[in-house]
């Protein structure tokens, strides 16, 4: 067996791309297993400097320390991708990872989430980041760190909080609310404009614009909108927080598509070894062995898990989907679908049989039972965490005169209140860039009415 | 930052140019170090509680420990519902109780966060350090010596030499020199002695002053424990403010009941004592020793007296001459009361003690505490009121 992964790298993607993958060009680099941990605490392999990543690195080097992860690969979607590989990863391993890669690359370049949001941030997130971050220092340089970092605390809580229906570069409100019919020219229409209170038309006659209300609807994108409305906010700031939110629409496909996308890739590096014939047979089983390891649903010698692995989950899928309807269905689902539409349309009532799937109720007092369920109960069970950028739903309702602020918390759709103590040190990092009062609305415990005020 | 954009736009160079390159810097260890400084921040916005309670003193070292938590980047989040719902996979039917209750658990397990709150680590704090922050915050003006015309010289670092003992060497600099020299000869000697930069030493003039501070404290039957712990925090803050100030401060120990002996620090806030007080055997003790160790000359002198207030009212005119006489050679005397039901009246027998020296113009001043959150209170009236005084 060759003892460098790179020399069967272009042999996988010829391969790749007589099967039917179609990807972009991918950059491949190995880097050391600390490098590979950064970047997956990042999220980007070179992102804006917070200590809230400096927290969940400590983490992560404790799970590390304990044996409990070892990564891979990680890999960026663009036009070229980029992929690191963990330096210590054996020769078979790497051949792995590149084949599961480039199922990851076909993926980000077919998928509808993924297309959209590299049309809208670009092909080079891995670069736009980087700017931001450069954007950042200097930013700290002239205005200092305890500054940058208020508006960082506040655009970083808010980073699930965007509305992926919006474009990312998105005009502002109308400034004037549209006139409610069109004009028409007859006679009927001209005497009733001439009902008009005389009060409300000026010198022309002509009938007063009304200045919409801020915002004219209930705004979920809350970091555009404190953006672009906040009363105080300076230029830089705004930057930031524009900078915070490209990054989430960045990521945002990538949380929607995560069961499809790493079951699409574990299917193709199965498949792709598979069909392999230039690979030596024991380079084969060793990469195999490394494949079973990743797809396995529960940790050796058990025999349950009360999570799902993704890897397992999503590979099933494909494999069941491909088995009965062919690989050019599976193309059509692959691009059009995601987490939620492939959980209720394909995870089905034999699949769940056959995958063990249970629903459980954990009780606060850290009681587990698993308790009877049907289907769609496990779907919303499995999806549940997931909706809205697995963050509760809260809104931008109204700016008053004052420039005072409303948010609203749909609890109704949220199922319950929010937890009162996180949300109040929310509004505090919010207050810091908004400056003027902000109300939120939201239910306690008991369902009652709750209102948190910063001022 | 700026560092990492090679790594972007330089994105197709191959392993073995950057190899080890990885590895000269981490953000995530930045970042963390950035999270360290805000604890420390927060640490030290409420350190007067936290170490008004910490036992700094008797250890012996110069570290106060704080324990303190991860912080946590709030998101919003939904309440924790009593029973959350989740997807298995496995051998599980209805019913199987995969878990039990458990008596550790109950309410806070809800409370577990993902992205902090939970990992308890410990943070090391100067005493030095924490004394500097206190007068910053307190505001608390440098004192004024009385005595300390003599002057003392000490060697302290200035500039860098060529030439100079080994144990000097400040590689560093020799490094850059190295490097500058390098860059107009490219072909040269990686290095060479030329490069090599000792520091040198220089003697300083400074002023030399020196102090005692004399800490006497009533032992009798009716000081509590609890009192007895509110006079030795205070005595440890009083000491560390003075040293920030006196290069050479001297302590000395003495307690009374209706006799007096000088201890050493450690056996001082052992010792109790049985019956009544009798103040102005503590006062002596200490004008013996000034007259014995401590010309008021060549000493800067601060008196600082605890006390539940009780004295013998047979006492009280020897008390105040002692103490008279004390107050016109020191710097300051202050008076301590430490009892559960002390007032800022002072009306106890020594609280008018010292009340009437001080209206005699002289610098003596009192202040009564209860708890040891009064602690700082204690310490900023008596800085503040020695410098108004001295």
């Amino acid at each position: 067996m060759n003892a460098d992964w790179r020399y069967y790298l272009p042999k996988i993607e010829k391969l790749a791309n007589s099967l039917g993958l179609s990807f972009n060009p991918v950059d491949f680099e190995a880097v050391p297993q600390s490098f590979m941990m950064e970047i997956s605490v990042y999220g980007l392999p070179v992102r804006m400097p917070h200590w809230s990543f400096g927290v969940r690195y400590i983490y992560q080097l404790i799970q590390h320390r304990m044996g409990n992860s070892r990564l891979f690969e990680v890999v960026f979607p663009g036009n070229p991708g980029h992929a690191y590989l963990a330096q210590n990863n054996s020769v078979a391993e790497n051949v792995l990872v590149t084949a599961h890669v480039l199922g990851h690359a076909d993926f980000s370049r077919n998928n509808i989430m993924f297309k959209r949001a590299q049309d809208q941030v670009s092909e080079h997130i891995v670069e736009h980041a980087a700017n931001h971050a450069r954007q950042i220092a200097l930013a700290i340089e002239e205005y200092g760190l305890p500054r940058v970092e208020a508006v960082l605390d506040a655009a970083l809580s808010l980073e699930q909080h965007i509305d992926c229906n919006h474009a990312v570069r998105r005009p502002r409100y109308p400034e004037y609310e549209a006139s409610k019919a069109l004009p028409r020219d007859d006679e009927f229409s001209k005497r009733f404009a001439a009902l008009t209170p005389f009060e409300e038309r000026d010198n022309a006659g002509q009938v007063h614009r009304k200045r919409a209300a801020i915002p004219p609807h209930n705004e979920k994108d809350l970091l555009w909108f404190i953006a672009q409305y906040a009363p105080e906010l300076e230029g830089w700031e705004r930057d930031i927080f524009l900078a915070v939110r490209e990054e989430s629409f960045y990521f945002h496909p990538v949380f929607a598509t995560q069961i499809m996308n790493e079951g699409w890739a574990s299917y193709w590096h199965a498949r792709l070894l598979r069909e392999a014939d230039f690979l030596p047979q024991s380079a084969y089983v060793d990469a195999i062995k490394c494949h079973s390891d990743v797809v396995k649903p529960y940790a050796p010698e058990q025999h349950i898990a009360l999570q799902i692995n993704p890897y397992h989950l999503g590979f099933t899928m494909w494999e069941k989907i491909i088995e009965r309807d062919g690989i050019e269905a599976a193309r059509v689902i692959m691009q059009q679908d995601d987490d939620f539409s492939f959980v209720r349309n394909y995870l089905d009532e034999n699949l769940a049989d056959e995958l063990q799937l249970f629903k459980f109720n954990a009780q606060s007092t850290g009681k587990i039972e698993v308790v009877e369920s049907k289907l769609s109960d496990l779907h919303e069970a499995m999806l549940a965490p997931k909706y809205n950028f697995g963050a509760p739903s809260i809104a931008a309702s109204h700016v008053h005169v004052d420039g005072s602020l409303e948010l609203q918390h749909d609890f109704k759709s949220d199922g319950r209140g929010l937890d009162q103590d996180r949300a109040s040190k929310v509004l505090d990092y919010i207050y810091r860039v908004w400056r003027r009062p902000i109300v939120l609305h939201t239910i306690d415990d008991g369902g009652a009415q709750l209102e948190i005020r910063k001022h | 930052m700026s560092e990492f954009d090679s790594l972007v736009t330089h994105s197709g160079l191959k392993e073995s140019s950057i190899n080890g390159w990885y590895e000269l810097f981490s953000r995530g260890a930045r970042d963390w170090l950035r999270h360290n400084e805000k604890v420390r921040d927060a640490v030290r916005d409420q350190l007067p509680d936290i170490i008004a309670g910490a036992d700094v003193m008797g250890s012996g070292s110069r570290t106060v420990k704080v324990p303190v938590k991860m912080l946590e980047h709030y998101h919003f989040k939904l309440n924790q519902p009593q029973q959350q719902q989740g997807v298995g996979q496995g051998q599980g039917k209805p019913g199987d109780v995969l878990q039990q209750d458990s008596p550790n658990t109950g309410k806070d397990k809800g409370k577990g966060t993902n992205d902090g709150g939970g990992i308890e680590f410990t943070l090391e704090f100067k005493v030095d350090d924490i004394v500097d922050w206190l007068w910053e915050e307190m505001q608390l003006p440098n004192l004024k010596a009385r005595v300390g015309k003599s002057e003392e010289t000490d060697w302290t670092r200035e500039g860098w030499d060529k030439k100079g003992a080994r144990s000097r060497l400040d590689r560093r600099r020799s490094l850059r020199e190295a490097v500058k020299r390098r860059a107009i000869q490219p072909d040269g000697p990686s290095f060479s002695d030329d490069d090599l930069r000792f520091r040198q030493l220089n003697q300083r003039e400074q002023p030399s002053i020196q102090a005692v501070v004399f800490l006497l404290m009533d032992v009798s039957g009716s000081m509590t424990d609890a009192d007895r712990k509110l006079a030795k925090t205070f005595f440890f803050w009083a000491i560390q403010g003075l040293k920030r100030q006196y290069r050479h401060l001297d302590t000395v120990f003495v307690a009374h009941t209706t006799e007096a002996f000088e201890f050493d620090e450690e056996k001082f806030f052992q010792v109790t004592g049985n019956g009544g007080t009798v103040t102005s055997t503590g006062l002596n003790k200490v004008q013996e020793i000034i007259a014995e160790r401590y010309s008021p000359s060549r000493y800067n002198i601060y008196l600082f007296y605890a006390s539940d207030g009780d004295n013998y009212p047979e006492d009280r005119d020897s008390a105040a001459k002692a103490l008279g006489e004390i107050a016109s050679v020191a710097g300051y005397c202050g008076y301590l009361e430490v009892s559960s039901s002390a007032t800022q009246n002072l009306n106890t027998e020594v609280g008018q003690l010292f009340r009437s020296i001080a209206s005699q113009g002289k610098a003596a001043g009192g202040f009564a505490i209860n708890k040891l959150e009064d602690i700082w209170e204690a310490v900023r009236h008596f800085f503040k009121h020695q410098v108004a005084d001295a």
